[in-house]
């Protein structure tokens, strides 16, 4: 097991930095709380970082920080160098759902990124693109099917494609599978893992699952809430491609077990 | 023992609707039309309704048919029609144009949301009628006060439905533009306002009703050379069954602007399959 894991093991730490966070606070003033305190994180390249919390841990507000959507309170927040002040099309993002708009076929809805930000010219020379990324996926022969026709599994593989079609550096999963059936859901995350691995993304998850965690990342922030904080960054030595097996190993038991204490206690300090 | 397979038969049986929702439309709209128009005519042939309050059948037929012939060889009644259907026409396009604009300066601005919204409640909640009179007085007794109660009673469907649709883009989609980097603008025109078209819709069809009603009832109160006042004329002259054939024939004029609106959503809002209420949406 532990021979596995050395062996297979990547190598991140030879590359720099993508994300780059520092003494991050959040601090909504209306509500007078405190969503997230002293958040200290760095995403190398080609990492698949997740962030597990209680819900209102402030796990989203991060995410939301990450991406531009929310202004911080402190703190620095840095992608490729270049502080955070709004969205960028250097970041990719996934949602809870689809979010795919009905109007457009799929095709159009992969370039929609593109269309807003550039023009539908541009949008028009990226066709091939959009293209070959629903083939990625498994949807090439959806790319003129509307939203209405896709199942869950579908629709999420397609807003896979609009969240890589303008190349992004860093990759904002937001509970992305969550609204999907727990085989569909499995599917997915390994599909995700496939894409992400030949795309050689940064990817940042935030998620309720454990296993879902555990599976896919090569480290776990833990985040208890109240102020909103990181406990433990837990990194998973599991070797690469990772499959739904490895979720019988002990080690992948012992790594749950762990996590889930510590979540627990944060269960307990709420409850209390 | 157990039974051997042949000893059953396939387990087939068929789930059976009851009769009366195995009747196709056709002969059920039909079968309806029967049964009213038979209990009608037997409270008129029995004497139980005077002739003046409800006509027969016949008669109403025989007027029906009256009408029909003099707006075909286009006398006098087909330039009221025309009147009438310009009152609603300019009504209703006034009340698209007027309420859309409210709508979206209600449903996308705060100042809207705050300053504009209070007062249009307010109104709303008059009675529109009310206002005919002063309608008369500022236009005058043709057919600009007209529709302008025509647009008046149909502005405000329109933009309760524009701004409640511009509310309907869910938290996630607004996020997906936000972090597309989209304009303000570019979220309005390519998320909320298509987002939103099933419910303007919903309030022009609204409108489409409102606006008929607020013609004629400008009609009936401004007189004027529409089929409003054709219809308040013969019912002074106890001419019953001519008032049963005109608001029939006015209400074809209802339902060419009802299905047009419906058309129109069908065409443009092909993505939206809810409202399965068949022949109404």
């Amino acid at each position: 097991m532990s021979e596995l894991s050395n062996n297979l093991k990547l190598a991140p730490e030879k590359m720099g930095p993508v994300f780059e966070i520092e003494r991050l606070t959040k601090t909504f003033a209306r509500q007078n709380v405190t969503a997230l305190s002293n958040v200290e994180l760095t995403i190398k390249k080609g990492e698949f970082v997740s962030v597990i919390g209680s819900s209102g841990c402030g796990k989203s507000t991060l995410l939301k920080i990450m991406a531009g959507l929310l202004p911080p309170t402190q703190g620095r927040v840095l992608l490729e160098g270049q502080p955070v002040r709004g969205p960028s099309s250097h970041i990719g993002m996934m949602f809870q759902q689809a979010t795919l708009l009905p109007w457009k076929n799929t095709v159009e809805n992969v370039l929609l990124p593109i269309s807003i930000r550039e023009g539908t010219a541009a949008a028009k020379k990226a066709y091939d693109h959009a293209v070959s990324l629903l083939e990625l996926v498994g949807l090439g022969g959806f790319t003129k099917a509307y939203p209405g026709e896709l199942s869950g599994g579908m629709a999420q593989r397609a807003s896979i494609c609009r969240m890589l079609v303008s190349n992004p550096s860093m990759l904002l999963l937001d509970e992305p599978f969550s609204a999907l059936d727990e085989l569909t859901r499995d599917f997915m995350n390994m599909e995700l893992q496939r894409i992400c691995m030949e795309k050689e993304a940064t990817t940042f998850l935030v998620t309720h699952s454990l296993a879902e965690a555990v599976i896919l990342s090569d480290r776990i922030l833990v985040m208890q809430s109240r102020p909103g904080r990181v406990v433990e960054d837990v990194s998973i030595d599991l070797p690469r491609p990772r499959t739904l097996e490895m979720i019988n190993t002990p080690y992948f038991g012992e790594i749950v077990a762990h996590i889930r204490a510590l979540l627990a206690k944060d269960g307990n300090a709420a409850n209390s | 023992m157990a039974k051997s397979e042949e000893d059953f038969e396939d387990t087939v049986w068929e789930e059976k609707d009851a009769l009366i929702d195995r009747i196709p439309r056709s002969i059920a709209m039909f079968l309806l039309f029967i049964i009213v128009v038979g209990l009608w005519d037997l409270v008129t042939r029995m004497g139980w309704v005077s002739p003046i309050i409800l006509p027969t059948p016949m008669e109403t037929l025989n007027d029906l048919i009256f009408v029909g012939s003099n707006l075909t060889s286009g006398g006098y009644m087909l330039s009221a029609l025309w009147t009438t259907t310009l009152t609603v026409f300019y009504g209703f396009l006034i009340a698209v144009c007027i309420g859309f604009s409210l709508g979206v300066l209600v449903g996308e601005t705060k100042f809207g949301e705050r300053a504009v919204m209070p007062y249009l409640v307010a109104i709303d909640t008059m009675p529109k009628v009310a206002f005919a009179p002063l309608f008369i007085a500022w236009l005058g007794f043709d057919i600009a006060s007209k529709v302008a109660l025509a647009a008046f009673i149909a502005t405000f469907p329109i933009v309760v439905a524009t701004a409640a649709g511009l509310y309907a883009a869910t938290e996630n989609e607004r996020m997906l533009f936000k972090s597309i980097g989209a304009t303000r603008l570019q979220t309005l025109l390519h998320l909320k306002l298509p987002t939103g078209l099933p419910y303007f819709f919903t309030g022009l069809k609204i409108a489409a009703v409102g606006v008929m009603a607020g013609a004629i009832t400008g009609e009936f109160l401004g007189g004027g050379k529409g089929f409003g006042a054709l219809i308040r004329q013969s019912a002074s002259q106890l001419n019953t069954p001519r008032v049963f054939s005109l608001i029939l024939y006015l209400s074809l004029l209802g339902l060419a602007l009802y299905f047009t609106v419906v058309w129109t959503q069908k065409k443009f809002v092909f993505w939206n399959k809810s409202g399965n209420l068949s022949g109404v949406n």
